[in-house]
């Protein structure tokens, strides 16, 4: 979570309203349509899948954390130390994560393609504060939904084609 | 040849001793950041390229820096740089060394360095960096041993070396030019995000590189009886003051475009490099005293090559010129380029850089290798030299 201004720092109002400037909201891979990440990368161990998901295959990536540099939206981390020593209830659902590699939200890939929600989407619950779907699909829940809202994404103009909008 | 590097006198061994000392804590470090992971250096999420990559970049420089012995000498049949071509040739094979140690230094998973080559992948230029830097490496020593062995034997060169002599010049931009184009085709990274980068770098390259040769060859001069001649020294001088006010004038160019258009992007990193970048009430200046030490060192380093009187006078004066310029643009592309590029972070926020001990003791480790390589092979080109002219 963060602030208006860290997520849109290209949207610069020196008289924002109260409620923008005070919320705070989520920031998350964009799973961008032209992704700067997958274009870096030098082993195709990040790609988009075909439902046009920016993924990981977590044991080809070599840690050169090029991609790290061209995400325009710093949204990628890398695992500087073992992580399984930070993971108190194993998961077994979960892919075995591993040190020296880089992490990025999947839209939980596993649990998509086993016709499941992503994990945050399940936790925002009957809120609808996230709508996952299918953007290619005209009648998805979730192209209901910006057709009806006025949404942004976080800097378009660098051509990366963001499928993450926001309602502000 | 490689018995030549087998006899030398007291100083060579002390000399290879006292860099073996750096390799060994080095060694040691590596292995510490092997099983613990990268988490033991001071890179992070936000600054997710540190020394090393820093280093690396500089680096490749100095190698690309080598052409502009060959380049005249091949091409212009400059005879005067006859001699020490092959000084620019070694001087690059180390130099490419000690880039690949870097890249496998800093990679988390350098047992998986391989996935390169076995899942190629042209749309990176990662990929294609690593092609021209491993083609330029073996160009090199491929030219550069065959050469001296016709040399020794007191031969022509065969005919054929001539065809990947001329193709290591290509070469030389393209590593740079790859290099460059590792920043400089990133969206969302403003101060790398310029056209610039590519000849900022060639041209920070041709300066850096012929004033570490020239200070090498002041050195080998009085440690080991060679002597480069004045007019080939005289002639990289005057590479070295070109280069370097282009490496100046593009730097300006940076700072114009920044400033003058006042995008904050373009001006971001460039106040946060040379003056400090306010956030949140806190001024971030961590890299301003190696920015100023870059513009002090340089006008130090021209003033001395260009002044008539310091360029001839003494060879003393000429080497700290050149060394000032080789520092100047070692704190301008290895240190403030590369950590620079990431402040503030996509996110507007300003995290700063430190590298920890364990990592600037493999940083100074691999800079050992490379010069105890160097060493070794700057040993037997000379070695050589002198049982011909014996």
């Amino acid at each position: 979570m963060t602030n208006f201004e860290n997520a849109f720092p290209t949207n610069t109002n020196l008289y924002r309203d109260e409620a923008t400037a005070k919320h705070q909201l989520p920031i998350l891979c964009n799973h961008c349509d032209k992704p700067p990440c997958v274009r870096a990368c030098p082993t195709k161990a990040t790609f988009r899948n075909k439902d046009g998901m920016v993924v990981m295959d977590y044991h080809r990536c070599i840690g050169c954390r090029f991609c790290m540099a061209a995400c325009p939206y710093g949204s990628r981390s890398f695992n500087w130390r073992e992580p399984a020593d930070f993971v108190k209830n194993l998961n077994r659902d979960f892919p075995r994560r591993m040190r020296g590699v880089v992490e990025k939200c999947t839209f939980c890939d596993e649990r998509v393609s086993a016709g499941k929600q992503p994990a945050c989407v399940e936790a925002c619950g009957e809120s609808k504060a996230i709508v996952f779907g299918n953007l290619n699909d005209p009648n998805s829940e979730i192209r209901k939904m910006l057709k009806e809202n006025h949404t942004i994404q976080r800097n378009p103009a660098l051509g990366t084609i963001p499928s993450v909008f926001y309602i502000v | 040849m490689f018995e030549k590097a087998l006899k030398g006198n007291n100083y060579y061994w002390m000399w290879l001793a006292f860099l073996g000392f750096f390799i060994a804590i080095a060694a040691v470090c590596y292995l510490r950041q092997y099983f613990y992971g990268l988490g033991i250096t001071g890179m992070s999420r936000d600054v997710s390229w540190g020394l090393y990559i820093s280093q690396f970049t500089f680096l490749v420089g100095v190698a690309a820096g080598g052409v502009m012995l060959v380049l005249p000498y091949y091409i212009h049949n400059y005879k005067a740089f006859g001699r020490i071509t092959i000084l620019g040739e070694f001087l690059a094979i180390s130099s490419l060394l000690m880039c690949l140690m870097f890249i496998m230094a800093d990679l988390g998973q350098p047992l998986r360095g391989l996935n390169v080559m076995l899942y190629p992948t042209p749309g990176s230029m990662l990929f294609w960096d690593m092609c021209v830097l491993w083609g330029y490496l073996i160009l090199n020593a491929l030219c550069g041993w065959v050469i001296l062995t016709a040399e020794r034997k007191g031969v022509h060169p065969p005919k054929w070396i001539y065809f990947f002599v001329y193709l290591s010049i290509p070469f030389a931009f393209s590593i740079h030019t790859v290099t460059a184009m590792l920043y400089c085709g990133l969206p969302g990274r403003h101060f790398w995000l310029s056209a610039i980068i590519a000849p900022r770098f060639l041209a920070s390259a041709f300066a850096a590189g012929p004033a570490l040769i020239v200070v090498l060859a002041m050195i080998l001069k009085r440690v080991a009886n060679f002597d480069a001649g004045k007019e080939a020294i005289n002639k990289m001088v005057t590479i070295i003051i070109y280069a370097a006010l282009a490496n100046m004038f593009f730097v300006g160019l940076e700072f114009f475009v920044g400033f003058y258009s006042n995008i904050p992007g373009h001006m971001h990193t460039l106040q946060y490099l040379f003056f400090g970048l306010e956030h949140h009430g806190h001024v971030y200046n961590n890299l301003v005293p190696f920015m100023w030490g870059f513009i002090v060192l340089f006008l130090v380093g021209i003033s001395l090559l260009i002044h008539p009187y310091t360029r001839k006078q003494s060879d003393l004066w000429l080497g700290i010129g050149c060394a000032s310029i080789f520092f100047a643009f070692w704190l301008d592309k290895g240190i403030g380029f590369v950590l620079g590029g990431f402040v503030p972070t996509p996110t507007e926020e300003i995290v700063e850089y430190y590298p920890t001990f364990n990592e600037l003791f493999i940083t100074i480790g691999i800079w050992a290798t490379g010069f105890f390589i160097l060493t070794i092979l700057y040993k037997i080109a000379i070695s050589v030299e002198h049982e011909i002219e014996a």
